[in-house]
């Protein structure tokens, strides 16, 4: 694989290897899927620590629970629709609700799972996790943030929902990188429209704003890969200068990103906004690049949405 | 101590719970008294024999465990967490109220002595088996106990439990089935029929164990037995009654998810023998 791509699934595993030699109390759970997360790398070193749960991931999020209260940091993999969709209820009443320190950071998340379809590629998994109190959510722009990200969450205490995604990405951070929760960043200064991304679509969004650039708009380009806690300050500070408000996300317009920043910009700074995402529709079977371009996710996508607000 | 005055003792701290559960149940004017009921002899046994449990100390990392995976039969629980200490007796009048940490369903964060959270069925399994694995990964020799229902033993997360526990050799999980019979809406064989239960868990790999679950001296003997068993995990399913102690409760479905009256809470309270009520 080149240097310049990788996926941010890669990271789990490696996070992994790096949290477990640290720290005995890391324990990794997997639903058959070790392989697809690359949690395989942990339970090859660290078997005694590695339970694959077979394919059973309600059971797997609650054992996670009851192991964390034992003091382990529990984390647990899986696609994403199952860890969200199927044990959305194991999520919510046993480990959030009793704040335990269980770090879920499936992979396959979005449409990006490409070839499977609809019923492996979660577009609402976010919305999910978003809505129960208290839980942290966090969407990784690349590798190394995914890395950073992924462990962290063991030195923060409670409950996390990390979303990886299956295909290699653009690197966009370096190994150096830190990652702090609740902190968005600003990856491009601009003063004519502001675009907020996560995941996959901040790399879009960089490359979107380089032809943007060209045609002589001047775009900000915001990673908001702390979903929750929201950088609210910086959301605000950038569209008080822009006033113009682009949202890019790998997931459906509702429940999202999109929706997370017009919460804070509609109390506190009403903007016009425009959300590239995914609307209202399941996933296809496809070549990534073709479902890309199907639901409209591609940097010319991003363009258009700025020129449109820019030119109104 | 002689095994008549062990039973003597323990039936005591029952008839204890079982008057705390009516009072706290007919104070809150709603709650579940009759899976409190069936399963009072049970957790009497746990509390006040069976569990290694330091109620000062209530998170003293080799406690045996107790996880209340039936989580709507709260009201035994509180009662047998204050009977031994863990909070003041006064408390449980507040069942169910505004502010109160004892909230409708158990809340760890709340209560001290309370495991995990619970009230959605079927999760306390494979909460009981992430809870062993962490004792074998640090060489601590606590037991789990788990109390199911037979209601709850229809969701299907049980039994991927159940799975689990076995393929994992979890020989410190100790779970009891409360079978009383009974559930919202009908008998649990018109609703959905649960048996052959017995051979349901064995096929399963476990180590099951059928007893009378209100004949306590049975209750310790079957957790005695649990205690050998190598490599397994242990089932032990307990025949109860549903409102056990309360003859208008008894084998009556209403009181599953309902409250005594203020009448009916003085008419069972001097059934099981309060004098001043």
């Amino acid at each position: 694989m080149s240097e310049d791509k990788k996926s941010t699934r890669g990271a789990y595993g490696d996070a992994l290897l790096e949290l477990g030699e640290a720290d005995e109390n890391i324990v990794v759970l997997d639903a058959d899927l070790a392989k697809s997360t690359t949690s395989i790398k942990f339970a090859k070193v660290f078997p005694d620590r590695f339970f694959d749960c077979g394919v059973a991931e309600q059971n797997m999020m609650c054992t996670a629970a009851g192991l964390a209260t034992t003091g382990k940091i529990c984390y647990t993999g899986s696609f994403a629709i199952f860890a969200t969709g199927r044990a959305y209820e194991q999520v919510r009443n046993t480990i959030v609700y009793s704040g335990l320190n269980v770090k879920m950071c499936p992979s396959h998340s979005g449409i990006t799972v490409g070839e499977d379809g609809a019923s492996h590629q979660t577009v609402e998994d976010i919305a999910l996790m978003r809505v129960i109190p208290g839980l942290k959510v966090v969407v990784p722009a690349d590798y190394y943030e995914a890395k950073a990200a992924i462990k962290a969450a063991a030195r923060i205490e409670g409950p996390f929902y990390i979303r990886l995604g299956r295909p290699s990405v653009p690197i966009i951070f370096n190994n150096d990188y830190e990652f702090n929760l609740g902190k968005a960043i600003k990856l491009k200064d601009g003063s004519d429209a502001t675009i907020f991304a996560i995941g996959i679509m901040v790399s879009a969004s960089l490359e979107a704003a380089k032809i943007l650039e060209k045609e002589g708009i001047n775009a900000e380009v915001i990673n908001v890969s702390s979903i929750k806690p929201i950088d609210v300050n910086t959301i605000i500070e950038s569209v008080e200068k822009t006033r113009k408000v682009v949202t890019a996300e790998e997931h459906s317009v509702i429940g999202g990103l999109g929706s997370a920043v017009a919460e804070v910009l509609c109390e506190r700074l009403p903007a016009p906004i425009r959300m590239v995402g995914i609307k209202d529709l399941f996933g296809l079977s496809g070549s990534i690049p073709e479902l890309l371009e199907y639901f409209h996710l591609t940097p010319q996508d991003i363009v258009l949405a700025v020129k449109n607000l820019v030119y109104q | 101590m002689s095994r008549s005055e062990l039973r003597k003792r323990i039936e005591e701290k029952s008839l204890i719970l079982r008057r705390d559960i009516i009072r706290m149940t007919g104070e809150a004017g709603s709650g579940h008294p009759g899976g409190s009921l069936s399963a009072a002899d049970i957790v009497s046994t746990l509390y006040f024999y069976q569990l290694r449990h330091r109620p000062a100390e209530p998170k003293w990392r080799e406690r045996d465990r107790f996880v209340l995976s039936k989580g709507h039969v709260a009201p035994v629980l509180y009662a047998a967490l204050a009977e031994s200490g863990y909070f003041s007796r006064d408390i449980l009048w507040t069942l169910r109220k505004m502010g109160s940490i004892l909230q409708g369903h158990p809340d760890m964060k709340k209560v001290p002595g309370v495991e995990i959270s619970s009230g959605s069925l079927g999760q306390g399994l494979a909460v009981a088996n992430g809870i062993a694995l962490g004792g074998k990964l640090d060489q601590l020799d606590y037991r789990v106990y788990v109390l199911i229902g037979d209601g709850e033993s229809q969701e299907g997360i049980v039994w991927e439990a159940a799975m689990f526990a076995a393929h994992y050799k979890l020989d410190n999980v100790t779970a009891i089935l409360d079978y009383n019979g009974l559930q919202i809406d009908g008998t649990v064989s018109e609703v959905m029929e649960i048996r052959p239960i017995v051979d349901k868990w064995r096929a399963f790999g476990w180590h099951v164990i059928e007893i009378d679950g209100h004949n306590v001296l049975a209750i310790i003997d079957a957790f005695a037995e649990a205690n050998t068993i190598k490599e397994k995990p242990t089932m032990i399913v307990a025949h109860t009654v549903k409102g056990k102690g309360v003859s208008f409760m008894e084998n009556a479905i209403d009181f599953h998810g309902k409250a005594p009256t203020k009448e009916q809470m003085k008419e069972a309270l001097k059934e099981l023998g309060e004098v001043d009520c």
